[in-house]
């Protein structure tokens, strides 16, 4: 944190003057290490264990927070009898289909009861939720009992197959030995983590978590998330002042982009893209996707709200409101997919909008190679990045595995207007949203992403004006209208930010998603930003100085849902609404006004006494009682285990990393057996693990980070003077016994090889990259900070020429954080004969084209 | 000058007998460094902004004098930051207004081994025609007898560094046309 958010890091530095203690945990001794009291190194891919371990000890000692567990959590549940976990199937959760590498999660439910996710995969109860509220009305019984159903509870915690005694059985072998045998963490290391959690945790004391993309790229990575957040929960660290677990994202609005996503499986504001199904209309869509309690429950008012915005007065109760008008999913189309479209000759345009897939994305080859392919490419960036240049200067063309003069596709580079050139908001890493506003014009032929994208609809609308295909419709229909100013005709921002927050049917600006209504006569371009412009006021903008503020600091910008700071703040109260300690007192029921107050907006409906029971057939939030604190979950309750909404199981379980130079000891599962695998391709081979012969030859692990003074992929600080004098290339940190023992000169060159491709890096040799005794073997790890590639001032080899396209199986994301390489010193070889070394590194490996791809 | 007058001019003198005592102020000023101002002083107008880099979302002061931006610094009204910029931030004013920004359009024709100029309005009528072909030419009305109503033809990437309206009108656009292949770093 204090390399890549230092900024935000002062914060952990006040709490640590006001006698916090900060834990470290990474594989690298880093800036953040430096400033901790503890730092714990362990094998990068290993979390898994390590919080296994963490929830077994506090499930062991009895450490934690029962009462809160027993009012928020579902650990009372009773889950389905079908239901078999991996220590009883040697790894896999039941209803593995091994020849699809799929689950079927059918058994996976409360007991007697089918539970909708609030997120993730809520597609894959489509087929049972529809068809089964189908049959309902065939028998006339006016739908499934599926809603106003209340799980069936033991809240003593003992009922065998209740979701406490899961846990407890599932972790039972997450001992501290284990923790050292898997991720290289002494016992005794390992056991002051653990009582500095527990001891920092409960009514007087919580605990933060704070990660970044060291947990999420990874082949089982949203489940180290879940692994975070059963412990969290476990020790009632959700929803308090100075709890929770915070993600540290990474660009300026890369929150914002998936609040309101440019992304291939969501519609704004979490409302999932529909998959392809027979027969599907918006009631349908509706019925399999969301719950039938908690605020999901209103899903058909933010689709319908949506609908009206994007479709407008051609969006009729009588159409649907032109619910057809949206294209539909079958699996997965994340950027993987499309790069295998590109090679398949499918895609044939391509939009690059600030991003540079040449050097940022995982298998960088993969990548240029699908650029390759396409007929055309837009790149909207600053500089000449690697994304717009690699058909001339790419590492395809120095090995001569492409021409120049044989690449057909055509480019065009527009220069994209920085922030201090146009209007417009940014949300934050903690989803609150700012508005910068424009300083000056951009310069030449620069121009916003607002206005590209406003321009070339316009264009596009022209172009298909008049025509009567029905294909053409959703683009003839659309809303496309945004008041311009200035000599560029620059759209204006704050109009599309009203489009965002909602109109009522007189065009009133809207001030809360309460207010979305199903009928048509609401519009909402994200229902989650509603109430981003109430009252006609660009709240986002506001800026009253935080030192004229409380600690909260609610006036300077909007943070969503309702301006609320803490997510799931009804937490903080006890289930009678009192806080759980005076100290740690956020939001709280005033019964004398009959309502919930405190320093935050409170996350919860205002009005909801903590004794409020629901009549029997409520649904939406009308069904959720006084003490249902997490107000979008079906159940109301935080999921220790997850029913429902993921693709690989309902509870986190240690798989080895797709590459490691271990096996699993825990289970005969070696990697996770449903990660995404895309079909083989040449250019993407994976390397032996463990005891798999070969997998001697990459003996050692690869991690990616960033660094302080550069920016992802580079884009936005290889071409700035002085952060490339900062940092002017691309290095290795290794360790002196892994220097000593691959012969590495401090300074000088290494070459780093795997199945993918080889790179060359300046070597720097530190105790930063401590060597871990992991089963036994000791381990060398091997830091690459990912930001290079060949154009700018600072330069070098990207990391990602390395990396693979196996993906986490619900998000998709490739697991770059852990991989095995091999390292040698000097330079790499040139042209041909760098292909030839990796080709060579394959045959002695013995890597085909099955190799790692086992269930 | 006389010689008071030197004496007086002396930063030794000026930090024994003045309020600082330490040497790190006005003592240690000579007539040159005494003239200088600030770039911040002169500035016609102060924009409020918000650092382009990660999520923390640093506040930003940006001066603009004559039209041009001419410093960038960290605001401190702003409770996340309290007025501090990380290395990359404090660049911002290299990465907004330094020479290594792209100010043409430039083009690359199929098999073409050069870049070549082109005209905004050109490039954007060209980049126009295509996307609508390239959608006709990936559209699937349907997929395994299931209706899909979408294009596989055109894709896009990025959006985290872009700001929320403009990801609006990305999706917006997008979805409108079918293509179901709109992805950004939040992936990756």
């Amino acid at each position: 944190m204090a390399e890549c958010h230092p900024v935000g890091f002062q914060w952990v530095m006040e709490a640590k003057a006001r006698g916090a203690t900060i834990v470290h945990v990474d594989p690298r001794f880093t800036r953040t290490s430096a400033l901790a009291d503890v730092h714990v190194p362990l094998r990068a891919g290993s979390d898994i264990a390590f919080l296994g371990g963490l929830i077994n000890h506090v499930l062991r000692t009895g450490a934690y927070f029962r009462d809160y567990v027993v009012a928020y959590t579902n650990a009372p549940v009773i889950l389905c009898e079908d239901f078999r976990d991996t220590e009883d199937l040697d790894g896999v959760f039941s209803g593995l289909d091994a020849a699809e590498g799929t689950y079927d999660k059918s058994s996976w439910q409360y007991a007697g009861m089918d539970v909708q996710a609030a997120s993730g995969e809520r597609d894959q109860q489509y087929h049972r939720r529809v068809s089964e509220a189908a049959g309902g009305e065939t028998h006339g019984s006016g739908g499934p009992a599926l809603g106003g159903k209340e799980p069936e509870l033991d809240e003593t915690l003992t009922h065998p197959r209740c979701v406490f005694q899961v846990l407890k059985r599932h972790y039972a072998r997450y001992t501290p030995e284990r923790v050292e045998e898997i991720c290289g963490v002494p016992k005794e290391l390992f056991q002051q983590v653990c009582e500095l959690v527990t001891a920092h945790s409960g009514r007087e004391r919580t605990t933060a978590f704070a990660y970044a993309v060291g947990w999420t790229q990874h082949t089982v990575g949203v489940q180290y998330i879940r692994a975070a957040s059963v412990l969290q929960s476990l020790l009632g660290n959700i929803g308090r002042p100075g709890g929770g677990i915070l993600a540290l994202r990474g660009h300026a609005s890369i929150q914002g982009s998936t609040d309101i996503p440019t992304l291939f499986n969501l519609l704004p504001g979490y409302i999932p893209m529909p998959h392809a199904h027979k027969q599907q209309d918006l009631d349908a869509f509706v019925r399999g996707e969301a719950p039938e309690r908690g605020y999901w429950g209103n899903m058909r008012s933010y689709v319908v709200s949506l609908l009206k915005a994007y479709w407008g007065e051609a969006a009729t109760l009588g159409n649907d409101f032109c619910f057809d008008h949206l294209p539909r999913l079958t699996g997965s189309h994340s950027t993987y997919e499309t790069v295998r479209a590109q090679l398949d000759g499918v895609c044939r345009g391509y939009f690059l909008l600030g991003e540079n897939p040449a050097v940022g994305s995982a298998n960088a080859k993969m990548q240029r190679l699908g650029m390759a392919a396409l007929d055309w490419l837009v790149v909207r960036d600053f500089s000449l990045i690697e994304s717009a240049t690699w058909w001339r200067d790419g590492p395809e063309i120095e090995s001569g595995e492409l021409r120049t003069e044989d690449i057909g596709t055509e480019v065009f580079f527009l220069p994209a207007a920085a922030h201090t050139e146009k209007d417009g908001s940014f949300t934050n890493t903690q989803r609150m949203l700012q508005w910068h506003h424009q300083a000056v014009d951009p310069p030449g032929d620069a121009r916003s992403d607002l206005w590209f994208t406003y321009h070339l609809g316009l264009r596009i609308r022209a172009r298909l004006a008049g025509s009567t295909d029905p294909m053409d419709r959703p683009v003839t229909d659309l809303t496309w209208d945004y008041p311009t100013h200035g000599r560029y005709a620059e759209p204006s921002a704050e109009a599309v930010l009203a489009e965002i927050n909602g109109t009522d049917a007189t065009g009133a600006p809207l001030s809360s998603y309460e207010q979305l209504a199903d009928d048509g006569s609401t519009s909402c371009g994200c229902w989650i930003y509603c109430g981003v412009r109430a009252d006609g006021v660009n709240q986002a903008a506001r800026r009253r100085p935080g030192q004229e503020q409380s600690w909260v600091a609610p006036e300077w910008g909007w943070a969503w849902p309702a301006n609320r700071r803490v997510l799931y703040n009804r937490a903080s109260a006890d289930p009678e609404g009192r806080p759980w300690s005076a100290r740690k007192a956020l939001v709280w029921w005033d019964a004398d006004s009959g309502r919930w107050t405190g320093h935050d907006v409170p996350d919860f409906a205002a009005g909801k006494a903590p004794g409020h029971r629901p009549p029997r057939d409520a649904t939406g939030p009308d069904a959720l009682s006084g003490t249902d604190a997490f107000i979008m979950q079906a159940d109301g309750r935080a999921w220790l285990y997850a029913p429902a909404g993921l693709t690989d199981g309902p509870l986190p379980t240690h798989y080895e990393p797709q590459e490691s130079p271990f096996t699993n000891p825990l289970h005969g599962r070696q990697r996770n057996p449903v990660r995404h695998l895309l079909p083989p391709h040449p250019d993407d081979r994976y390397h032996p693990s463990g005891t798999e012969p070969g997998a001697g030859v990459f003996p050692y692990v690869a991690t990616t980070y960033r660094l302080t003074e550069h920016h992802t992929a580079g884009g936005m600080s290889r071409w700035q003077p002085y952060l490339a004098e900062l940092q002017p290339e691309f290095f290795c940190e290794v360790s002196p016994e892994l220097a000593a023992e691959r012969n590495l000169r401090h300074t000088g060159w290494a070459t780093i090889v795997a199945a993918r491709g080889v790179i060359e890096a300046r070597v720097l040799i530190t105790d930063r990259m401590a060597p871990l005794t992991v089963q036994g073997r000791v381990l060398h790890q091997v830091g690459l900070p990912y930001h290079w590639g060949p154009n700018g001032y600072s330069v070098g080899d990207a990391a990602n020429e390395l990396t693979h396209l196996v993906l986490d199986p619900n998000t998709h994301i490739q697991e770059a954080k852990a991989i095995t390489c091999d390292i040698v010193p000097g330079r790499r070889p040139r042209g041909p004969a760098a292909v030839e070394l990796v080709r060579s590194y394959r045959r002695r490996a013995g890597i085909d084209a099955g190799t790692g791809r086992e269930v | 000058m006389g010689v008071r007058t030197w004496i007086t001019s002396w930063p030794v003198y000026r930090q024994l007998t003045g309020e600082d005592p330490l040497g790190r102020g006005a003592a240690a000023k000579s007539p040159h460094s005494d003239r200088l101002t600030a770039r911040v002083d002169t500035a016609d107008e102060v924009v409020k902004s918000v650092c382009p880099y990660c999520a923390v979302g640093c506040g930003q002061n940006v001066y603009v004098q004559d039209g041009r931006v001419t410093q960038i610094e960290g605001d401190p009204d702003s409770p996340v930051s309290r007025g501090r910029l990380c290395p990359k931030g404090s660049a911002s004013l290299q990465l907004t207004t330094g020479p290594a920004r792209e100010q043409q359009v430039l083009y690359r024709r199929p098999y073409g081994t050069e870049w070549e100029r082109l005209d905004l309005d050109t490039a954007m009528d060209m980049i126009a025609d295509r996307t609508v072909a390239a959608r006709r030419s990936g559209w699937q009305w349907e997929v395994d007898g299931v209706r899909t109503r979408r294009t596989l033809g055109v894709a896009s990437l990025g959006g985290a560094t872009l700001d929320n309206e403009e990801n609006y009108l990305i999706k917006k656009l997008f979805t409108a046309l079918g293509a179901v292949q709109v992805e950004n770093q939040a992936r990756v």
